[in-house]
């Protein structure tokens, strides 16, 4: 069991939560967190906001049951957190964009880290959030769109790897925009697959690839752009 | 000195608490967690001869105290299995089951024959991977598949009987909640020479999207599992332990030793956890720790002077 240290809100339905103590994790990784004893059932799949040596930092979106009860935590709550889990991403080479759809953004602050002069394009549906820390977190460029589609400021041309992080229409878009564009990047997808497990025991979470099913929980989350299949 | 040991057609359980096919892969995974060997038993992931991609689509939903999946039977294949896993189930100190499927008469005898003669091989070698089968005629996923198998007797005594004929092999038949009689269909496999009984697999269900007025499920129904279902499976292993003479398996729902309790003192002679790993990975390892409590506290000295006290 681990402590809160913080939970607030950020922006609507959105929540910036820190749990104390030394956790490891790569860029990408996630955890499965619960804050409740038995129900629901399933613990839920966060993905890294940040890590430092004092605690580790995730970002979500009020989206269910689960997440409303992370809502609700206080300073000094009680929260266990298994992980890290997944594959995160390898490390980026050359010029690289991070493309964040909505809570989709979550991943990489994280990322920025150990690539701080990547450039990030945010892309929000209402409301912008964590702009400012993001704009603090790279000597990059920051490109925010609210209401539009941030892919469509995204050069594909202009980046030797791009990794994207945002819902399943967008993820499509950016296998599209791959194809169409003719680009020599390598590109990325990281998914957000419904999970149970989480260590890649319970095939729930599983991806059509090109060459077969893949778990998001172990294979993934990241994988490469052209290998997915969307439905 | 506690006993918590069964034994199922020769096979040594050390305790009772046994992993579920389909919640537990082939153990690897849950092996960084703690040490598999702890267990009483282990039933893999549910095979067919060929390998299956399973179903489109959302594959899990949360309902009250409960877990829907449609998950379809995703499996490698045997062939993949007794290659790629079984070398690792060689070095394991706990039973080893497998879970065998099919969807058609012809893939069931066809996949325990080569589950049949490829541990034959083995043991012929001084070797052994695999312990007991327990088939599958319940998994309430794959169209015209385990579906239609698991809920007329009659229908299912047939695979049971060519199962039989090509294994030596201990057979346990995993019965499916949505038998039409379930104690008839677990008497049928008894008649049939199944070594036990394990029940129940998911009750089929469903959960409806209704702002996109569709099923959330591509496959319509899906499975439903977790303490939901528990004092329904309890109630029917209770009814099959009176019913038949050979070992039950119980499963449904157990999430705490207290649960194992019920189960065995249904009639149970070891029982299965599936849904539960998800809520806690390290829940073999704490359940059994828990029922060691248990039996301490209520100077149980072994699992026999409880089981099928109803």
């Amino acid at each position: 069991m681990s402590e809160v240290l913080a939970n607030e809100q950020v922006a609507e339905g959105v929540y910036r939560l820190a749990v104390a103590g030394q956790f490891a994790g790569t860029m990408g990784q996630f955890y499965m967190l619960r804050a409740w004893d038995r129900y629901p059932l399933l613990s839920r799949p966060l993905s890294i906001f940040n890590v430092t040596a004092e605690y580790v930092e995730f970002l979500y979106l009020v989206a269910g049951e689960g997440t409303e009860m992370f809502s609700k935590l206080r300073k000094g709550d009680s929260i266990s957190l298994e992980g890290p889990l997944g594959n995160g991403f390898s490390r980026p080479s050359g010029k690289t964009a991070f493309v964040g759809g909505g809570i989709g953004i979550a991943p990489f602050y994280y990322a920025l880290g150990q690539i701080p002069d990547a450039d990030v394009y945010l892309g929000f549906s209402r409301e912008a959030y964590m702009v400012d820390e993001f704009r603090a977190g790279t000597t990059g460029q920051v490109v925010v769109n609210v209401g539009g589609i941030i892919l469509d400021e995204v050069d594909f041309n202009a980046y030797d790897t791009i990794i994207a992080c945002g819902p399943h229409k967008m993820l499509e878009a950016v296998q599209r925009k791959q194809a169409d564009s003719g680009t020599k990047a390598e590109v990325y997808v990281s998914l957000e697959n419904r999970m149970a497990c989480g260590i890649g025991a319970c095939l729930v979470c599983s991806v059509q690839c090109r060459d077969g099913r893949k778990k998001a929980c172990a294979d993934g989350p990241v994988f490469r752009a052209e290998e997915v299949v969307f439905a | 000195m506690m006993d918590m040991s069964c034994n199922i057609a020769g096979v040594h359980f050390k305790n009772p608490v046994v992993m579920a096919s389909g919640t537990f892969g082939f153990g690897k995974e849950y092996g960084n967690y703690y040490d598999l060997n702890l267990l009483g038993g282990i039933s893999g992931k549910g095979l067919t001869l060929h390998p299956k991609e399973g179903n489109s689509g959302i594959r899990v939903y949360e309902t009250a105290s409960g877990l829907l999946n449609s998950v379809g039977l995703e499996n490698p294949g045997i062939p993949m299995f007794l290659r790629e896993e079984c070398p690792r189930w060689e070095g394991l100190d706990t039973a080893r089951i497998v879970n065998l499927g099919g969807n058609t008469l012809q893939d069931y005898v066809d996949g325990a024959l080569m589950i049949e003669q490829d541990e034959a091989a083995r043991r012929r070698e001084g070797r052994s991977a695999i312990d007991m089968i327990e088939l599958n005629i319940s998994c309430p996923n794959v169209k015209a598949g385990g579906m239609a198998y698991g809920i007329k007797t009659e229908t299912a005594r047939e695979v049971v009987r060519e199962i039989r004929a090509v294994t030596s092999l201990p057979l346990v038949v995993k019965l499916s909640p949505n038998a039409e009689d379930i104690v008839g269909m677990a008497v049928m496999c008894e008649t049939e020479g199944a070594d036990g009984i394990s029940l129940v697999n998911t009750f089929s269900a469903m959960k409806i999207d209704i702002r996109n007025r569709r099923s959330v499920f591509d496959n319509l129904y899906a499975g439903l599992s977790g303490p939901a279902i528990k004092p329904i499976a309890l109630r029917m292993v209770h009814q099959v332990s009176r019913a038949v003479s050979i070992p039950v398996m119980g499963m449904g729902g157990i999430s705490s030793a207290e649960d194992i309790v019920e189960f065995i003192m249904a009639g149970a002679a070891v029982i299965q956890v599936g849904t539960f790993n998800f809520i806690n990975l390290r829940a073999g390892k704490e359940l059994i720790e828990g029922l060691e409590q248990f039996m301490m506290e209520q100077k149980v000295n072994s699992l026999d002077e409880i089981r099928g006290i109803l």
